[in-house]
Parts: structure tokens; sequence; C-alpha cells
């Protein structure tokens, strides 16, 4: 469990990028943080595993004081996939890359076999085994950092826009992938700007503006919420706008997902015929 | 008039296994704004590579076929000479930006074109306001966000004032509102312009409405090439993994359970919305 209290962040140039964040992560929670460029998003998951520490204010990753430990301790429960997958890509081919952290970790080589070839699988990676990371696509090298990352199985994920490059089943999959982890107690946070996956995933979501929050609750009411949205710079989904325009005749306002807004839409035409 | 032809174009990375496009025969149109999709992978970067020259001269490799780019042999002219037509942004904007200051980065194209310094000013003025970033000017790109720093590889481009922009997934760092205004700037770059527009994007949602013309490519081959609602009205579309908008999956949803709204299939939410008020009316 992730606590974080009343937690200010300023950069060494002075700029303050969290102004007095609080929020409670639970294991097995979901959790898309949404909100404009410069909102403070990246700032804030980079509290999770201790990269960044609070200017004030106080984070407690499973009751211990993030001030108070290494990153190296807090770095074998969270991982990190980054925003842009050149940040973390080094290796020669993306076996090595995949098995560098396992390495690390003092895995066995068996293991580290076994985990490689399953989080290559998992990601439709086979067949670059022995590519480097660098001949690949863009969509493809955020697939790889983020084997690299599933390979060790944290108890915690964080994944900043998770969804850039990648198609319509890739991110089925990967949607597929979280809701598993969610089974497992696995706590998942994505920062994302991709409204259309979030509307799909259905998490708990939170929206950020110049360091803070200001909205933190269930996909289908922040996501149809059009004030916090605005402030939020976030467009909202499109069957939400379809259903916001169609508000006078009667249907929810609250509607994000394609299946529930046919269900809903069929149900008023068979009354109507 | 054809403004780029590619004709039986296939190629290989240097050390690649196998082509990363494959026959691909296209043409764009002068003053269409053309979108290119189509799953990770499937060659559409490489293909936009092909329109500057950056293959095959940068990236070398094996290329067969023939491009045309405004009239230009694109496999022998210079990419300097290239590059007076087609300006390329690139998915990574770190790739591009290399300057100490982003109007330096945004004057750099200008200043190889060796345009006046008066001239230069005023269209680094020009495309440093159209894409929001006038305030911006004295920093260094490096120390932007990614939103950012997209915003100062796009103004460099247009800064040029190309024939033909192509951008290859503009907006992927930015938030969906910031994404929304840059992709309305290009719409309007290439209304009021005419400047030919060729976008590589994942996110339909929110740039079918724009496109005159959507080619979809699938493992390196071109697999659909035509007007978007005829293209996103075949099924084809979703099942190789195009992220067709949400507006247009609900009618294809709706019409398979005997819900007819008409022929014209919408590619927005408030063209949605319209056929569906007509359809819930008393």
């Amino acid at each position: 469990m992730i606590k974080i209290e009343e937690v200010y962040f300023s950069y060494p140039n002075n700029v303050e990028a969290l102004k007095g964040v609080s929020l409670t992560i639970r294991n097995g929670d979901f959790l898309a943080i949404m909100g404009q460029n410069g909102a403070g998003k990246t700032t804030l998951v980079k509290h999770f595993n201790g990269i960044l520490k609070p200017t004030r204010g106080k984070v407690l990753i499973d009751g211990v004081d993030t001030t108070k430990t290494s990153v190296a301790k807090l770095a074998r429960n969270v991982g990190f996939v980054f925003q842009n997958p050149d940040s973390q890509l080094f290796s020669e081919s993306v076996e090595e890359e995949i098995a560098f952290a396992l390495k690390n970790f003092g895995f066995e080589k068996e293991v580290i076999e076994k985990r490689v070839t399953w989080a290559l699988n998992l990601l439709g990676l086979d067949e670059y085994r022995k590519t480097s990371p660098f001949m690949l696509s863009g969509g493809e090298r955020k697939r790889v950092a983020l084997a690299s990352v599933l390979a060790w199985d944290p108890q915690m994920l964080v994944l900043d826009e998770p969804t850039i490059g990648q198609d319509y089943q890739q991110k089925e999959k990967l949607r597929q992938f979280i809701l598993q982890m969610k089974t497992q107690q696995k706590t998942v946070v994505i920062v994302t700007h991709d409204v259309e996956f979030v509307a799909e995933c259905n998490p708990r979501v939170m929206l950020m503006r110049e360091g803070k929050i200001i909205a933190d609750g269930a996909a289908r009411d922040i996501l149809t919420n059009p004030e916090a949205l605005t402030e939020a710079s976030i467009v909202p989904p499109q069957i939400a706008q379809v259903f916001f325009e169609l508000s006078d005749l009667g249907l929810p306002k609250n509607v994000i997902d394609v299946y529930e807004a046919e269900r809903i839409l069929l149900e008023r035409m068979r009354r109507k015929a | 008039m054809t403004l780029i032809e590619t004709k039986k174009v296939t190629y290989t990375y240097p050390g690649g296994t196998k082509p990363s496009i494959n026959d691909v025969s296209i043409q764009i149109e002068k003053g269409q704004f053309t979108l290119i999709t189509g799953p990770s992978g499937c060659g559409k970067t490489t293909l936009c590579r092909c329109f500057n020259g950056l293959i095959p001269q940068f990236y070398q490799g094996e290329l067969k076929g023939r491009i045309t780019v405004a009239g230009l042999d694109a496999v022998e002219q210079p990419i300097y000479e290239l590059a007076k037509h087609v300006g390329l942004v690139f998915q990574n904007p770190e790739n591009q930006l290399f300057a100490l200051s982003v109007e330096k980065d945004v004057a750099f194209g200008l200043e190889n074109l060796g345009v006046s310094r008066e001239e230069m000013w005023k269209k680094v003025d020009w495309a440093l306001e159209l894409t929001g970033i006038t305030d911006l000017r004295e920093r260094p790109p490096h120390e932007l966000s990614g939103g950012q720093q997209q915003r100062v590889a796009i103004a460099s481009v247009l800064a040029m004032q190309p024939e033909v922009i192509v951008l290859d997934e503009p907006t992927s760092f930015l938030d969906p509102l910031s994404a929304k205004k840059i992709f309305e700037v290009i719409h309007d770059l290439n209304q009021r312009l005419g400047i030919t527009v060729v976008l590589v994007e994942h996110r339909l949602d929110l740039t079918a409405k724009y496109a005159d013309h959507i080619i979809i490519m699938d493992e390196g081959r071109v697999v659909q090439d035509g007007k978007p609602r005829e293209i996103l009205r075949s099924e084809e579309a979703r099942l190789i993994g195009i992220g067709i908008p949400k507006a247009t999956r609900l009618y294809q949803i709706l019409r398979k359970n005997g819900i007819d709204l008409g022929d014209k299939i919408p590619l927005s939410s408030d063209e949605m919305a319209k056929l569906l008020r007509e359809a819930l009316k008393d």
C-alpha cells in the first residue's frame, strides 16, 4: 500500500511540481492518472519507488518512509516503464534487455530463461529475441521496455504512457494483462492521455492540474464530468460525447463504454417500436 | 496532381531479415490530408522515411522500386533538395531537437535554406505562435516535457512552410486537448494554406474526420487505400488492429443488430449523435 500525505515537491530549478498531494493506493488497485502536460503526473509517480523524495510531506510504502530507505531496496517492488522507451533500453538484443534486471536481482539461469521467454511471448516479441532493440519500431521498443519490467514480476507496476504507438490489438492485450494483475492483488498505475483506453479499462481515475489532484473516482463518473475534464485538458471519450449531446432525449449522461451504449440504445429503440 | 508516388517499393533495413515495406504502390495528391495507419511495426514509419530520401540515402539498406516526390526522384535527389519540399516531424522529438534554445531550433531549417534574417524571424514567430510555444522560445528544448518538445519539432518543420508535411505520430506525448489543438492546426494549414499533409496516427478518433484519404498497412503491405468512410465501413479495418473511432464502432454494432442509421457512416461523435437523434425522434 502506498500512502502519500500532503506531498510537495520542487525541482532544483525551483519549479514546484507538486503542491500538496494526498492519496492512498491499495494493493490490487488499478489507477489511471490523467491531466495536462506539466501537471505533475510523472513527478508524482516517481515518488512511488523513491526516485524522487518529497520536499515536504510524507510517502509511505507498506508503512516505510521513502526518505528513510534506499531506492535499491524499493526498486524490487515497483516496476517502472518510462514514457520514452529510449530512456531505458541499452542492450544489444531484446533478450539481453529483458534478462538484465533478472540477472541483477540474482535469479537463477533457468528461471531467467523461462521468464524471458514468457515475457517475449506475452508481448508478441518472440521473433525479435536476437534483434537489437534499436532496430525495432517505436511501438515495439515500448513493448520491450514493458517486457523487461514484467519479467521480474513486481508487486506494483507504474506505466508512463503505455499505449503510445500501440495498435488496438496490443492495447487490448495490455488491458487483459492489467486486469489479470489486478486479480493477483497487484497494483497497476498508469499515467496516460489515452481517454479511449481508460474508458475501456474502467479503472479508478485521478485528474491532476498544476501539481494538485482535482478529481478522484470511478472512470464512468470522472470521464463524464465535463468541467473537471476541461480543467485537466482531457477530451471526453467519444461515447460520452454522443450521450452528452443526446441527454435532452432522456438518455443517461454517464456512459463511456460502447457495449453499454449498445444496450441502452437497443432498449430505447425496442420501446419506441 | 500527384505529389508523392511510390511504385512497387520494397525496402529492407541493413541487417534486416525481411522487408519492412513490401511492394508498396501509393499516390498522394497535392492538397490532400492523408492518414496512414496500421498495427505497430507495420511499416508506417519506414514508408515516411522514403518521402524525404532518408531511405535509402541515410539508412542505406536495400531498396527496390521508384519513389517520386514533387516531381523529383527521391532515391537520387540529395536529402537537402528534398527537404525544400518535404518536412518530416519524427515520432520521437528528441531525435530532431539539438539547439540550445527553442527559437534557434525552429530557425535552423530556415538558416540552412538561406532565408534572410528578417524573413526568418517572421517565420519563426509565426510557427511559435501557431503551435502555442511563444513563451518557451528562450528555453532549452532538452529541458522541456515530451509534449512541449513535440510542439517544438512541429514548429521547426512548419517554419519552413514545406509543400508537404509528413508527421509521424506527432502528438503521442501530448494531452488530449493539446493533441486536438495540434490536429486542428494541421487541419487548418491543410485547408487554409493548401499544405499537403501526410499523418501517421493510431488514434483515428481524433483524426479520421480530417482525412481525405486513408492508407492502412499491415506487415509491410498496403491492405486498404481509399476514402475514410469507405474504409471504416469494412469490418476488416478493426480485425487487423486499427482502433476505429468509438462513434463509428457504435454505428457498426447497431447495424449488426439490425438498426440502420443510413448509409453515411459517422466519423465523429457529432455525426453519430445527429444520426441517433434522427433515429430516436418520435
